[in-house]
């Protein structure tokens, strides 16, 4: 079963890029490592991270379906930074990678207990 | 008579893919249905020969199930349009393998790298089509290098062709003056073949190492049938020069190692001779190119024993003449970096100016990198966090991001990463 693993974080400007650099290099020893364990498990189908917020644009289709391009959306308080997609024998499994996930080091090397949002991803009908 | 399959199985079979691609294109006088034949017949390979042994004539073996796919194609055609063509009957079902070995020539190889990197074809299809028609390497290889779905990759690769089919290009060599329009676009497709696994060689990326090797081994086969151009002579010694110092660029964390900080015993020592003489044979005939300059600055820089070692003065003066033969924004950028490290960084500055009016590089974060860099160098931390942060937000690398944030942290509390740094 395959679950994808959503982690949000605070607007642009916050987060990460203000950490001192020790606190920004475990932190980022720390994710490589994650994906690196769950290659070697076989359970890692995808883990993509996202450019950061100032970079996103809220798009819709004008009149003629030519593209309206909406700067960044301020009234957002959370932006999606990263997910994974793993493919697991339980629902438990993937809790428990999300708690790793979550529990990445922060500042100070505090676990940041982040929320990570798990969702079964839809797959295709059973053979019959 | 079969021989066991083992590690150099796989390089000769993608060795003769090229060959036999062209000799069954020149046969059916079409390229498009004949790659597929060659894609089907090294499939074929991949699956039988690690079981029943490489064929003795493995280019026989690949040339004759690649006919038969195509006779049985042309057969169906033509029962479908009831009428049989020249070609059937010319081809016949059993044509012997022996035969079809005297078409080959080893010309075919260039007259597809000139197909597959015709300018009416988009880089990324370029790119794919070049690597299964002239490299050899299934659709599945190239969609796992590339990171995209086979299927995805297959269509990319389809519509290729549709293009080439659509250009009505014929499949004999170009005439020279073709030839010289046409060979930038085919260096630059293997350029950027190169730069795609180049720069993305780094941790759970590893797996696409073969993306700089592949161009590096095409570029070496365009140089033996063209040994007398200085680009082509250039832009194999740019990519050995280069792929020299694949195993400093990155720590144990997988984070970027920037030049000035590798550890440079980890350089291969064998490709960066290689690549220094490949060069100075290509600057003897007398012609500078894009690439050759390029070369020559990496050389200098694989030259230097100790980062301070580096010739700067030579490298300013190469970006120099690389302004007058190559202008462009990224050009000046470099050439900005070379005036700070034998000017200062000040006059580094002041050329940065001219690049925000520019359009194809104002706001963009190699711009900011750059600044912050300067600024560093300037001693004016502040404003040195403030473009590498800058930049760190533009940019489209997780490893370089990572970089550039570690870039801004380090100079915010300098007292805090003095252990880090080792300053």
């Amino acid at each position: 079963m395959k679950y994808i693993l959503m982690m949000n974080t605070m607007k642009a400007g916050q987060g990460v890029a203000d950490w001192p650099a020790g606190d920004l290099q475990a932190h980022i020893a720390f994710m490589l490592n994650l994906n690196r364990v769950l290659q070697e498990s076989g359970e890692l189908v995808s883990a993509e991270g996202l450019s950061f917020p100032n970079q996103a644009r809220l798009v819709r289709a004008g009149q003629d379906g030519v593209p309206i391009a909406d700067g960044v959306f301020p009234e957002s308080k959370e932006f999606l930074a990263g997910f994974w997609i793993v493919d697991v024998e339980t629902p438990e499994r993937a809790y428990a990678i999300a708690a790793q996930v979550s529990a990445a080091p922060g500042p100070g090397g505090t676990p940041m207990n982040m929320p990570i949002e798990v969702r079964p991803m839809m797959s295709a009908p059973p053979e019959m | 008579m079969t021989k066991p399959w083992d590690m150099t199985s796989e390089h000769l079979l993608r060795e003769v893919a090229p060959l036999v691609l062209g000799a069954v294109a020149r046969r059916f006088r079409d390229f498009t249905p004949a790659e597929d034949a060659v894609q089907e017949a090294m499939l074929a390979a991949f699956t039988q020969w690690p079981q029943d042994g490489v064929p003795e004539n493995p280019r026989g073996w690949l040339m004759q199930v690649a006919c038969r796919r195509m006779t049985d194609q042309v057969r169906s055609e033509t029962a479908r349009r009831e009428r049989e063509t020249a070609v059937a009957r010319e081809t016949g079902a059993a044509a012997p393998a022996g035969d079809m070995e005297s078409d080959s020539d080893p010309d075919d190889t260039l007259i597809l790298l000139f197909m597959c990197c015709h300018p009416a074809i988009t880089s990324p299809s370029a790119i794919a089509l070049t690597l299964r028609a002239v490299g050899g390497l299934t659709t599945a290889e190239i969609a796992k290098a590339f990171l995209v779905p086979e299927a995805t990759m297959a269509q990319r690769i389809s519509r290729a062709k549709q293009s080439i089919k659509g250009s009505g290009v014929p499949f004999r060599l170009p005439s020279p003056q073709e030839r010289a329009e046409r060979l930038p676009a085919v260096l630059r497709v293997l350029y950027l073949i190169f730069n795609e696994g180049y720069i993305s060689s780094i941790g759970a990326h590893l797996q696409r190492l073969d993306l700089a090797r592949e161009p590096i081994r095409l570029t070496r086969c365009l140089r033996e049938l063209l040994p007398g151009d200085g680009e082509v002579t250039g832009l194999l010694a740019l990519m050995l020069l280069t792929d020299a110092r694949r195993a400093a660029r990155t720590g144990p964390d997988d984070e970027l190692i920037p030049l000035d900080k590798q550890d440079r015993r980890l350089w291969d020592q064998a490709e960066i001779s290689e690549g220094t003489e490949l060069l100075a044979a290509a600057l003897a005939k007398g012609s500078v190119g894009l690439y050759q300059l390029q070369a020559a600055v990496a050389a200098v820089h694989d030259e230097a024993a100790r980062s301070e070692d580096t010739d700067w003065p030579q490298i300013l003066a190469l970006y120099e003449l690389l302004k007058r033969v190559s202008p462009g924004p990224m050009v000046t950028l470099n050439h900005a970096v070379a005036i700070a490290m034998v000017k200062g960084p000040a006059k580094g500055m002041e050329l940065l100016k001219a690049l925000d009016c520019d359009g194809r590089l104002a706001g963009h974060y190699r711009l900011d990198a750059v600044r912050g860099h300067l600024c560093e160098m300037l001693g004016e931390r502040e404003k040195a966090v403030t473009h590498y942060r800058a930049a760190a937000g533009g940019t489209t690398s997780i490893p370089e991001r990572n970089y550039l944030m570690m870039q801004a942290a380090r100079l915010e509390a300098p007292s805090k990463t003095e252990k880090l740094s080792g300053e």
